[in-house]
C-alpha cells in the first residue's frame, strides 16, 4: 500500500486503473462513459500517441472534455480523420483494433456480456438499449476491456442473453463460431479488483484486488466462482496529479462524479 | 452454401434487388430539380401510416428533430423504426404512439444520461414491439447491402451470440474459408430522413465532421427528406464537389429549416440542449408528463421559429453555439438528478 493518503474516489480508482491498461502506440475502440475518460486519462499520461477510434467515425481525436455521445463534436476534436461507421468497423474488422473498451450491465463466468434484456427474451422484465455497438467492439477487436460494477446480481454464472461475445461456452467456441481468432474479453474491472481469464478454460480470474478489498467482498458479490491465483497482488490508486487530470477531463463530472 | 443457423427476428426493409432496382428505375427521378417544400408537405407526401423509417444521424447528433416534431404533429401511426443507434428520436416517436415496431441495434437509452423513461416504459407494457435485435455494425452493414444492390453482406460480428438469434441474419459456411460467416440481409427503409449543415436545391448535401451512416444510409432509403441548416447555390456544390457526401438524384424533398436539429447537437454549429433533454427526460416519467410535453412543444406549435422561441430563443441558441465552440460551460440538469437518485 501507498504510503501517501489519497482521498480518492471509487470511479477515480476505476478508471486510472483502466486508463494504466491501455499502452502507447496503439489503437482502442472507445465506448461512452468511464471507458471514455479511462482512454483521455491514457492519453494525457502515459500514451500519448494512443490511438482512439470512436464508432461514429472519429479516428485519432485529441478529446478536449469528456464527450456525451461517441458520435458528439468532441469525439472528432482535432482528429486526423472524421470519418464514417463503416469505416471505423470495417477497420476493425481487418484487424486494426488492439483493444475495445466497454460497459455492462451482466456479465458471466466467461466473460459473455448482456445490455438486452432482464428475464426470458420473449418474456423480458427490464428492457435495456441492446447491443448498441458492443457487440461490434466484443466480436471484432483483440482485446475487450470492460468496466463495470460487481454484485450478486451483476456477475452471473450465466447472462439472460448474449448480447456481446465473450468466450461462449469456453476455449475454442469464439473460432467455432466463427469470430476472428485470438479475441475476446481481456479485463475485467469491477469497484473490487481486476479480473481476466484462465488460458484452458477462459473462465473468470482474479488478478488484483483494490486497495482495502479482501476475497471475501469478492465471493459475496458474484454468483459463480472465480478463480482464485495462490499470490493475489493489489492496484495502484490514482496520485493526486492523476486525480486532478480526472477532473480536467470531465470537469462537469458527468461520469467521474464531484 | 450450407445455411448453419436462422435468426428468428422479422426481416423487415427487404427487398429482392431487381424488385427494388426496378422501383428505383420507376420512381427515382434523374431531373436536376427544384425539390424545395416544407417539412409539413414532406411528411404528408412520404410518410404514410406503417412506413418503415429510419433518421440520419447518431444518437443526438445530427438528427432532423424537425421532422420528428412533424411526424408527431401529424399522429402518423404503426410507423416501424429503424433503432440503428436511436435516441431522442425513437424515446419521442414510441412515447407519441407514432412507433409501434422497431428493430434494435440500440434504443430506449439516453447514452450517458441514463435510460429513457417513456420508451421503455413503453416497450416494458408491451405497447411498442421490438421485432429484431442487431448491433451497430449490423445495421450499418444492411444499408451498405442495399445500396450496394446486392441481398446481404457477409459480416464477423454477431456469430455465437443471442443477438444473432434474435436478428433477421443468417450463418452459412463460407465458400471461400470454410468458416462460418454472418450474413446481414439488405435494409431498404420506406423513408429517410436527414439533417445535413448544407446543400442545395436540389439535394445536393455536404456534412461537416463525421458521416456515421449517412452515406450508405441515403443510398439505401427508397425516399429521402433532407432538412438544411443552410440551402447554398449550385455553383457553390460544384466548386468543390469533392465535398458531396449525398448527390441530388438520391433526395426526394429539401426543407431549410435553421437550428433544426435542436436540441440535438449539429457539429460546428450548437451543442446538445442539455437543459431541454433534461426536461423531457423529467417530465417523461408519467403519461401526463409526456402529453404535457407534446402538448406543450409539438401540437401547439405551428412553425419551427416558434418553437425555437418557446426553448429560449436567439438567447439560448447562441449559449449552444458557445458551449459547441468550448466557450462556455455546459449547464445538465440531469446530471444533478442523476448524482441524487
Amino acid at each position: 500500500m501507498a504510503e501517501k493518503e489519497t482521498n480518492y474516489t471509487q470511479t477515480e480508482l476505476l478508471a486510472t486503473v483502466a486508463g494504466r491498461l491501455l499502452e502507447d502506440k496503439k489503437s482502442v475502440f472507445v465506448g461512452t462513459g468511464l471507458p471514455m475518460i479511462a482512454t483521455m486519462f491514457a492519453q494525457r499520461t502515459h500514451a500519448p500517441k494512443l490511438l482512439i477510434f470512436f464508432e461514429a467515425g472519429s479516428m485519432g481525436p485529441q478529446v478536449p472534455v469528456l464527450p456525451i455521445s461517441v458520435g458528439d463534436s468532441r469525439t472528432f476534436y482535432k482528429a486526423i480523420a472524421a470519418s464514417s461507421m463503416h469505416d471505423s468497423m470495417s477497420l476493425t474488422q481487418a484487424g486494426y483494433m488492439d483493444y475495445g473498451f466497454l460497459g455492462a450491465a451482466q456479465i458471466d463466468i466467461y466473460g459473455n456480456i448482456n445490455t438486452t434484456v432482464i428475464g426470458p427474451y420473449d418474456n423480458f422484465k427490464v428492457r435495456l438499449p441492446g447491443s448498441g455497438g458492443a457487440n461490434d467492439v466484443g466480436s471484432l477487436c483483440q482485446k475487450t476491456i470492460v468496466i463495470m460494477r460487481q454484485d450478486k446480481l451483476r456477475f452471473v454464472e450465466k447472462v439472460d442473453f448474449i448480447t456481446t461475445p465473450g468466450y461462449l461456452s469456453g476455449k475454442g467456441a469464439r473460432e467455432e463460431a466463427g469470430l476472428p481468432e485470438g479475441g475476446g474479453p481481456y479485463r475485467i474491472i469491477t469497484q473490487l479488483g481486476v479480473y481476466g481469464f484462465d488460458d484452458k478454460t477462459k473462465k473468470m480470474k482474479l488478478l488484483f484486488l483494490h486497495p482495502g478489498v479482501n476475497l471475501e467482498k469478492v465471493k459475496e458479490n458474484s454468483s459463480f466462482d472465480i478463480i482464485i491465483p495462490d499470490k493475489i497482488e493489489f492496484t495502484t490508486p490514482p496520485t493526486e496529479k492523476e486525480r486532478k487530470i480526472l477532473h480536467e477531463i470531465d470537469p462537469t463530472g458527468m461520469a467521474i462524479g464531484k | 452454401m450450407e445455411v448453419l443457423q436462422e435468426g428468428k427476428g422479422e426481416l423487415i426493409g427487404w427487398h429482392d434487388p431487381d424488385e427494388n432496382r426496378k422501383w428505383i428505375l420507376e420512381n427515382k427521378s434523374r431531373d436536376l430539380k427544384d425539390k424545395r417544400t416544407t417539412v409539413r408537405e414532406a411528411v404528408e407526401k412520404y410518410v404514410k401510416n406503417g412506413s418503415f423509417i429510419a433518421m440520419g444521424g447518431f444518437g443526438h447528433i445530427r438528427v432532423s428533430m424537425a421532422v420528428i416534431y412533424e411526424i408527431i404533429r401529424q399522429k402518423k401511426r404503426n410507423l416501424i423504426f429503424a433503432g440503428k443507434t436511436a435516441v431522442h428520436d425513437s424515446d419521442l416517436l414510441i412515447a407519441s404512439d407514432c412507433v409501434s415496431k422497431i428493430e434494435v441495434a440500440y434504443a430506449f437509452g439516453h447514452e450517458l444520461r441514463g435510460l429513457s423513461p417513456a420508451s421503455r416504459r413503453l416497450v416494458e407494457e408491451r405497447k411498442c414491439k421490438v421485432i429484431a435485435e442487431i448491433s451497430n455494425a449490423g445495421y450499418q452493414w444492411r444499408f451498405l447491402a442495399a445500396m450496394m444492390g446486392v441481398p446481404f453482406i457477409p459480416t464477423r460480428n454477431l456469430l455465437g451470440t443471442d443477438t444473432l438469434k434474435q436478428s433477421s441474419a443468417k450463418v452459412v459456411k463460407d465458400p471461400f474459408s470454410k468458416k462460418p460467416i454472418c450474413l446481414v440481409p439488405a435494409c431498404y427503409p420506406d423513408v429517410v430522413v436527414m439533417h445535413v449543415p448544407r446543400c442545395d436545391m436540389y439535394g445536393n448535401a455536404q456534412i461537416d465532421g463525421i458521416i456515421i451512416e449517412d452515406f450508405e444510409l441515403s443510398r439505401a432509403g427508397r425516399r429521402v427528406i433532407m432538412t438544411t441548416e443552410k440551402i447554398i447555390d449550385n455553383d457553390e456544390i460544384r466548386e468543390k464537389p469533392w465535398l458531396t457526401v449525398i448527390p441530388f438524384f438520391l433526395v426526394d424533398a429539401v426543407i431549410e429549416v435553421p437550428y433544426g436539429s435542436h436540441p440535438c447537437n449539429m457539429p460546428y454549429k450548437y451543442y446538445f440542449d442539455e437543459e431541454h433533454i433534461g426536461e423531457w427526460l423529467e417530465m417523461s416519467r408519467t403519461p401526463e408528463g409526456v402529453n404535457k410535453y407534446f402538448e406543450k412543444y409539438v401540437y401547439s406549435v405551428e412553425k419551427f421559429e416558434d418553437y425555437l422561441e418557446l426553448i429560449g430563443g436567439q438567447k439560448k441558441l447562441k449559449y449552444l453555439e458557445d458551449v459547441e465552440h468550448l466557450k462556455a460551460k455546459l449547464k445538465a440538469p440531469w446530471l444533478e438528478r442523476k448524482r441524487k437518485r
